[in-house]
């Protein structure tokens, strides 16, 4: 007995290297986090170069797009624990996003809510909103919740623009300037440092709910629901449990884009916004964190890449004409990425990143 | 009294389009289970095509309709063998995010093709055809619309009751593995059944067209009023598509008409939504649906 504890102490302590293939012996190897010490040390590193480098060395608008990076890869992370890992698709993410934002907005001005309440409130808020669209289509099997989610969109798309009272309608709302422990968040620096903890943290707890009993039900119900029921697996439960937290993230990710945003209007959460986080979702890799992180960055990028494009040919002048047309370009590109994923990468840049990781390690030997 | 038929004349018309919009979409989902969600950019294709030969080529109506209808069946005959197949035997999350991002690039190439303008068709209906019984008028393209999509639904109905491509068809949509076995060629009643759901959703798209005009957004948005209309009428039957279509478009009218037009647009997925709680396989759909 003795032994045997020192013994597993001692393989404890020596530290992992990445083996040549898959020699794990014990569930606990398989849970973990960190396949090696030097994966550990490199992301605590690489979090440290980014919380220390980032805000110091990038200019304003730089750390504009980072910081709507580190929104969308919340929000994106939540879309992705319903459809990666529990196997639903949801085309209402982008309207939830906006019951997010607008319940931070109402919770900050109406209520004068603390900026760091009325964000996991928002939260709280949209996953019960989401839990009442997915009542009727969780019971159900197969591809309702997707059509639900699509009425959810156009009907909360409604509430938003149609209940003036609440909402303010076309008008929008202005939200106060956020401070938490005393310091007011001002400009792109503040939120930064407010933005990638926030990410940090939701990305360990979801990171962590995978690890438990939760996730694992999740991925049984996604890879065989009836199998997941015969081992006595609620499915109904549990698919509404993982749509209420796929919506509690698209609203915490919401309410803090209302307070960078300063003022919301209805216009953004349309349908578009829900297929481009399903997009992320996709292009990131189904069923993987990191991934949708990817995604998120991917699919802003791309974004903030075609506005710039659109905007130098604008403003050059004689192409007025070919800028304005290139605007359907941006559906374009964003359509033929999704089917090119699709069909050629369908496990999504997580693959990728997985593939050149493989690359380096075996490297001589690499094929 | 005379409002009341005005509205219920219109929202049987624009029902019958629905309708004639969600029979392609539940053809495809009869044959492969596939959700369509790229419907309306066909059916806006299919607009488009027409345009251009009317307008541009300046052919004759006729010769012009069945060049459409011709194209848009080679459209869909493409979109399965390029696209559609390559992902058989995959999972459907695929398929659908597929048909997602293929309505991003069919929207994306006929905004820059055609840009976002309204456009209308020439006047091409003669208007003798229009019905006036009391006050209650009866535009020639309502009148055309229903006579079309009577054709249309007769014939499909014929074709899925007696041709042998039909009856592959219904078997493949029954059970694929058997239907395989007994000798069906699943892969080309898959093509099949895209290319006819193009040419239905081509012919309605000339048939909205003519109505409300071409636009792309317009257009397209219809191809999401499908879902509300499948699950009405149950999403594997065609003629429940045609009753659930003229439901919707009953109640839509009406909503515009006493309630608030804004309303209009949204109260197809507020009675979606109603009928996923109480009878998620809608009027004529199999009752096959797992609770989990």
């Amino acid at each position: 007995m003795n032994l045997a504890m020192r013994n597993k102490k001692q393989t404890m302590r020596k530290l992992h290297f990445h083996p040549c293939g898959n020699f794990r012996e014990s569930y606990e190897r398989e849970l973990t986090i960190y396949e090696t010490d030097f994966g550990r040390t490199a992301v605590f590193l690489g979090l440290l170069l980014l919380f220390a480098l980032v805000p110091a060395i990038s200019g304003p608008y730089l750390l504009y797009v980072i910081n709507i990076i580190g929104i969308t890869a919340i929000a994106a992370i939540g879309l992705n624990i319903l459809v990666g890992f529990t196997g639903q698709i949801s085309l209402g993410h982008g309207a939830f996003f906006g019951v997010g934002a607008y319940a931070g907005a109402i919770l900050a001005t109406s209520l004068h809510f603390p900026f760091w309440i009325s964000v996991p409130a928002a939260g709280l808020i949209t996953a019960l909103a989401g839990m009442i669209f997915g009542i009727p289509s969780v019971r159900l099997k197969g591809l309702y919740l997707t059509i639900a989610t699509l009425a959810g969109q156009f009907i909360i798309e409604y509430v938003l623009v149609h209940w003036e009272s609440l909402t303010k309608g076309t008008m929008g709302i202005v939200l106060p300037t956020p401070t938490i422990f005393g310091f007011s968040l001002e400009g792109d620096t503040g939120f930064f440092f407010v933005i990638y903890p926030s990410l940090i943290l939701m990305t360990c707890i979801a990171v962590n709910i995978m690890r438990t009993r939760y996730g694992r039900a999740f991925i049984a119900i996604r890879d065989n629901d009836r199998a997941a029921e015969g081992m006595g697996i609620p499915i109904f439960r549990y698919k509404l449990f993982s749509f209420g937290i796929s919506s509690f993230y698209a609203g915490f990710a919401g309410a803090l884009w209302a307070y960078y945003m300063i003022s919301i209007t209805t216009e953004p959460f349309n349908l578009g916004l829900s297929v481009e986080y399903l997009a992320m979702v996709i292009i990131g890799g189904m069923g993987s964190i990191p991934g949708s992180i990817f995604g998120a960055t991917f699919i802003t990028a791309l974004n903030e890449i075609l506005r710039w494009l659109t905007d130098i040919l604008m403003n050059t002048g004689t192409l007025q004409g070919i800028g304005l047309t290139l605007a359907p370009l941006r559906e374009l590109v964003f359509g033929l990425t999704i089917v090119f994923f699709i069909l050629f990468e369908p496990r999504g840049l997580a693959e990728v990143w997985r593939i050149i990781r493989s690359g380096f390690r075996l490297w001589p030997f690499s094929y | 009294m005379d409002f009341f038929i005005q509205l219920l004349v219109n929202g049987i018309s624009i029902g019958f389009l629905y309708g004639l919009a969600a029979m392609g979409f539940v053809m495809i989902f009869k044959s492969s289970s596939v959700l369509n969600f790229a419907h309306g950019e066909l059916i806006a294709a299919g607009a488009f095509i027409f345009l251009t030969l009317v307008t541009w080529a300046k052919l004759p109506i006729f010769i012009a309709f069945l060049v459409t209808l011709l194209g848009s069946f080679i459209l869909g005959f493409v979109v399965e063998r390029l696209f559609l197949r390559p992902l058989i035997g995959e999972s459907l999350i695929y398929v659908v995010m597929l048909t997602v991002g293929l309505a991003s690039v069919f929207k994306g190439l006929m905004l820059l093709i055609w840009g976002g303008n309204l456009y209308i068709y020439p006047d091409f209906l003669p208007s003798n055809l229009s019905i006036h019984w009391g006050s209650v008028n009866i535009p020639p393209v309502y009148v055309i619309s229903i006579l079309v999509g009577l054709i249309f639904l007769s014939l499909f109905g014929l074709f899925f009751k007696f041709s042998s491509q039909g009856i592959y068809m219904r078997s493949v949509a029954d059970n694929q593995t058997a239907s395989l076995s007994l000798g069906v060629n699943v892969r080309r009643v898959f093509a099949l059944s895209w290319a006819i759901a193009a040419l239905v959703a081509g012919m309605s798209g000339i048939v909205l067209g003519t109505i409300n005009g071409i636009n792309v957004h317009d257009l397209s948005s219809i191809g999401l009023k499908v879902f509300p209309v499948v699950i009405l009428g149950g999403l594997d039957s065609i003629g429940g598509a045609i009753i659930g279509g003229l439901i919707i478009g009953i109640i839509e009218t009406f909503t515009g008409g006493y309630l608030s037009p804004s309303l209009r647009d949204v109260v197809p997925y507020i009675v979606l939504v109603v009928i996923l709680m109480i009878k998620p396989y809608g009027l004529f759909g199999l009752v096959e649906i797992e609770r989990v």
